[in-house]
């Protein structure tokens, strides 16, 4: 089996760790993962933006650099949303697309769903830690990562499911279990009072919760939270999911 | 462009009301929540409503030609309004007939919409808004700043100085119970003055020529039945088909605005009072065009719940009226942008696409899809900023050549280190403002992976 691994543009140039935690999860279950050199971004900034016209480049270029996988995976259900979502419109039922769309996995989503979380072995990691789950929403509300607590549903999220696996870890209830953190893509600038006001306000959740590790599956989310949480030396580690699955300690 | 940051960065910089804002709405949605839950069957009414709202807009000419065939068989008139100006002028021409110095008037955001009270009054009708949320926005001349919480920007305090001055109560007496009779006896007292009330529709019925109303203060039956001249002013997107369908309906809109099973009072009329006229006024102002549109057809299908509001966390931290639209929160960001896009461009901006309004919409309107596609249309008719066209032109100019996107992320790993503070964190750097930028690591992925592979190869080579 071939994996395509995705690793967005800004994790590529700022988070090398996080994406290497992810490219190691998947190596250490036996995927021939490989990480196409010439990708660069989804376009999502740009789409959201109100200019996904023109990304269809872009797109093209994801398309033709992740069709002969038999996976795509990435550390974002973000980005995976945009490639899921928005590129539609850029190919017309195109065959390299659909195979592109459905079988483009977020990291914890394809482990939960396609090795499922019986094959899983954690026992050789422990991460004795107070630990806060940050919903973003593309994953959780767009991709299905979890049940949205808006829905009268049965209660279920994946990415709880996969860390409670992790020996040693206490997951904790926040008061707000799937608040926005603000930060939005471009978002965070054009409206940056209450994206600050709205990121504050996830982070003080976690605080009165007594959260040590804040965590999700949405590295932007995860940098916009962390620059408020050092701007205000804020006793809060942040770390992204992949990089705790992999057994990395504060 | 810019107008909702800034109206936003003013509501967010009183730290402490802002907080008490978020909180008092996500009580209300957390209510919501809980009543939703508490039905086994939700999501599969939502369905219905959808369904419904989605039949019904197809068949829109067939169900309000049934509608005013029923109605005008129950002697009720119906008047048919193309815009705005021309509701103002039907209910006026009705009010001078019947010489009416005074209107009751009970909740409805179409007369908000078509400006009626201002309309009104330079005429020299006295036009009283007898929701008490709406009376004291209307003492205060401000506009309501949520559809279902008109006053909820206001704190009680707030009203306690309005009442004061409007209604002479005690100064500093903020007690809910005193404040609350207090209207209610000045109310009272509009109530039997008045020579006409003006009632707006929740749902009308094609099947039976009926419209409801709901409402929580019995003040939309006080207006419809003690004067002899009933006014009711609708969209005619309030049509629904059948009476069996209602229930649908009824079941969703009190548990999805306040978390009730139901509003107190769910009024039916389907006729004039005795030895009086009842008027029912449908208007479009624009709402065809929503119809012929099919990316934005079912934001008609709104049925003025409220709950997009409460659950949006941007509205929430900016108040309803940082959005200068008669209706504010997700829904009204949709129809503004529709109706006047270049007026309201930022309003599909002032959202993170979180997608939680979408999801506690009764009437499963895409609310987010709708605000995604503004976005592009506002692009596409040139009603964004230049220098954010720009410089997501640069931004794409830089993703299509990988290598170049490589050089400039290897110089800004190696550059801004280096950088002293003043460089990184200026004006120019609006995220710099509130947040730290990420430290800067010394390698990207991409030239890790490249170095592992090349010493596996080296091993394999050995």
């Amino acid at each position: 089996m071939k994996i395509g691994l995705f690793i967005p543009c800004f994790m590529n140039e700022l988070y090398p760790e996080a994406s290497m935690a992810t490219y190691k999860l998947l190596e250490k279950l036996n995927f021939d993962v490989q990480y196409p050199t010439n990708q660069t971004c989804c376009g999502q900034p740009m789409a959201n933006s109100g200019c996904a016209k023109d990304v269809k480049s872009l797109a093209v270029n994801f398309v033709n650099n992740f069709k002969k996988y038999d996976y795509i995976v990435a550390p974002s259900g973000s980005c995976v949303t945009m490639v899921k979502e928005h590129y539609a419109e850029f190919f017309e039922d195109d065959v390299n697309y659909n195979k592109v769309k459905t079988s483009i996995y977020e990291i914890t989503e394809f482990l939960h769903d396609i090795i499922k979380p019986e094959n899983l072995d954690f026992s050789n990691i422990s991460f004795p830690h107070k630990v806060g789950l940050h919903n973003s929403c593309h994953g959780h509300r767009a991709l299905g990562l979890g049940a949205p607590s808006e829905l009268n549903i049965p209660y279920n999220s994946k990415l709880e499911n996969i860390l409670s696996l992790v020996p040693n870890i206490e997951l904790v209830e926040l008061n707000r279990r799937d608040e926005c953190c603000g930060f939005g893509g471009t978002f965070c600038v054009t409206e940056d009072a209450v994206s600050t006001a709205m990121g504050k306000d996830r982070i003080q959740d976690h605080i009165d919760s007594n959260v040590e590790v804040m965590t999700g599956a949405d590295m932007s989310c995860l940098m916009h939270l962390q620059g408020l949480i050092n701007r205000e030396n804020k006793k809060l580690e942040v770390l992204h999911i992949a990089q705790i699955l992999l057994g990395k300690d504060i | 462009m810019a107008s909702h940051p800034i109206n936003a960065t003013k509501y967010v910089a009183n730290d402490e009301r802002m907080h008490w804002h978020d909180k008092a709405l996500w009580f209300v949605r957390e209510k919501r929540d809980k009543a939703a839950h508490g039905i086994p069957e939700w999501e599969q009414l939502r369905s219905y409503a959808s369904t419904i709202k989605t039949h019904t807009m197809n068949k829109m000419d067939f169900y309000l030609e049934e509608f005013e065939k029923n109605a005008t068989a129950k002697g009720i008139k119906v008047h048919w309004a193309k815009d705005a100006v021309e509701h103002n002028e039907i209910v006026h021409k009705l009010l001078k007939e019947k010489s009416v110095k005074k209107l009751v008037k009970s909740k409805s955001m179409l007369t908000e919409e078509c400006h009626l009270n201002p309309y009104l009054e330079a005429r020299g009708i006295e036009v009283i808004d007898t929701d008490l949320g709406e009376r004291i926005v209307q003492l205060r001349n401000e506009p309501p700043s949520h559809i279902v919480l008109p006053a909820i920007h206001l704190k009680k305090m707030d009203v306690s100085d309005t009442f004061h001055e409007h209604l002479g109560t005690e100064k500093g007496n903020d007690d809910p119970t005193y404040l609350t009779r207090a209207a209610r006896a000045s109310l009272r007292e509009d109530f039997l003055t008045a020579e006409a009330g003006l009632t707006g529709v929740n749902f009308a019925i094609a099947e039976t020529g009926g419209v409801v109303v709901c409402t929580n203060e019995g003040n939309a039956d006080m207006g419809a039945s003690l004067p002899k001249l009933h006014i009711a002013s609708m969209g005619m997107e309030k049509i629904i088909p059948r009476l069996q369908d209602l229930g649908v309906f009824t079941r969703l809109l009190a548990r999805s605005a306040t978390g009730q099973a139901i509003t107190s009072y769910t009024s039916h009329f389907h006729q004039p009072v005795e030895g009086g006229e009842m008027h029912i006024i449908i208007v479009d102002n624009k709402r065809a065009e929503f119809l012929a549109n099919e990316k934005y057809r079912q934001a008609l299908n709104c049925i003025r719940c409220g709950a997009c509001m409460n659950t949006c966390p941007v509205y929430r931290r900016s108040g309803g009226h940082s959005y200068e639209h008669v209706i504010p929160g997700p829904i009204g960001s949709t129809i503004a942008a529709f109706k006047e896009p270049e007026k309201h461009s930022s309003l599909p901006f002032a959202c993170t696409l979180c997608g939680s309004c979408t999801n506690v919409c009764p009437a499963k309107i895409d609310l987010d899809s709708q605000l995604y596609n503004h976005r592009q249309d506002l692009a596409e008719a040139g009603h964004l900023p230049k220098s954010k066209m720009l410089s997501m032109k640069i931004m794409t100019y830089l993703f299509e050549r990988p290598k170049l996107l490589d050089f400039a992320g290897f110089m800004a790993r190696k550059v801004v280190p280096k950088l002293p503070n003043f460089l990184i964190y200026n004006k120019f750097n609006v995220w710099g403002k509130t947040r730290d930028i990420p430290e800067f690591p010394e390698h990207s992925f991409k030239e890790l992976y490249e170095k592992m592979k090349k010493e596996e190869r080296e091993e394999n080579d050995k």
